[in-house]
């Protein structure tokens, strides 16, 4: 095994997750994009992980904290998008120009 | 020259059988990626998310990272995609196919085109540092040495993440909360 083959496989995870990011409308799917970015970034810390053979797991450790973070960021945007969901009755961000920008 | 290292070679790539297995969990996960972000149906949209954020926890195991490919497949698969659910339910997404998920093909194309670019620039990036870098064989991490380094050297980072975690649980209530009800004190 090459460490570059999992480096690709997390780059277009990562590419792939931004494409998302940028066309999607619905809310729920906007979050989904970027919990492929972050699967894409914990490919690499792990990939990196066991290719340098660090002693104290960084990468894994900060994997698991990004896995944490990604639960917390999930359940707080599922709570705002209910909250515009109830004032706006969409759930599409191209509706919520109220900044007018 | 295009690249400063060597590049292994496509026949010797193919010999070792784990590269074989790789391939079996990467194609896999990338195509779903791929249907994840272009699907016109937002529940397929999600439940192509779990196949792909299966195949990630299976290159953890791959790489003997067992702890944290089973934290991914409870935590993602077991939570984070019924949040998603939940929430595409609660906002009453129609479940047919919709056109109107995405952004039509005048911002399709330069995503697109922004997507290629940077996952060739980092492939290029990636292949030229590293090239032929072999990962060594190695032993597979042990969930023992992990919540050792876990609660050692990293416990106050671990400490902010459970606070994180806390702020966001009451967050999310506080939001999620209807008020029309009236005061309940």
């Amino acid at each position: 095994m090459t460490i570059v083959q999992f480096l690709i496989v997390g780059a277009a995870l990562f590419s792939m997750g931004l494409y998302g990011v940028i066309t999607r409308k619905n809310a729920v799917l906007l979050l989904a994009s970027v919990e492929l970015m972050l699967a894409g970034v914990n490919v690499n810390m792990v990939a990196f992980d066991v290719y340098l053979t660090d002693q104290l797991h960084s990468g894994q450790i900060f994997t698991l904290f990004i896995i944490a973070i990604a639960a917390a960021e999930v359940g707080i945007g599922i709570a705002i998008i209910l909250m515009i969901f109830r004032n706006r009755q969409s759930a599409d961000v191209d509706e919520l120009n109220l900044m007018k920008g | 020259m295009l690249f400063a290292v060597d590049i292994v070679s496509f026949a010797d790539w193919f010999k070792e059988a784990a590269n074989w297995a790789f391939l079996i969990i990467a194609v896999p996960t990338l195509l779903s990626a791929w249907r994840t972000v272009s699907s016109s149906n937002i529940v397929r949209a999600v439940l192509y998310l779990v196949v792909s954020l299966a195949g990630t926890a299976a290159l953890f195991l791959m790489l003997g990272a067992a702890f944290v490919g089973w934290t991914v497949v409870l935590v993602y698969i077991g939570a984070v995609i019924i949040l998603f659910l939940i929430g595409i339910m609660i906002t009453r997404a129609p479940l047919g196919m919709e056109s109107d998920l995405s952004h039509g093909r005048d911002v399709k194309t330069p995503a697109a085109l922004l997507a290629v670019v940077l996952f060739a620039v980092i492939t290029w990036a990636v292949v030229d540092a590293f090239g032929a870098s072999m990962i060594l064989p190695f032993e597979p991490t042990s969930t023992s040495d992990l919540a050792n380094i876990l609660f050692d050297r990293f416990v106050i980072p671990f400490e902010i993440v459970s606070f994180v975690l806390l702020a966001a649980l009451i967050g999310s209530i506080t939001l999620a909360r209807k008020d029309d009800g009236g005061e309940s004190e």
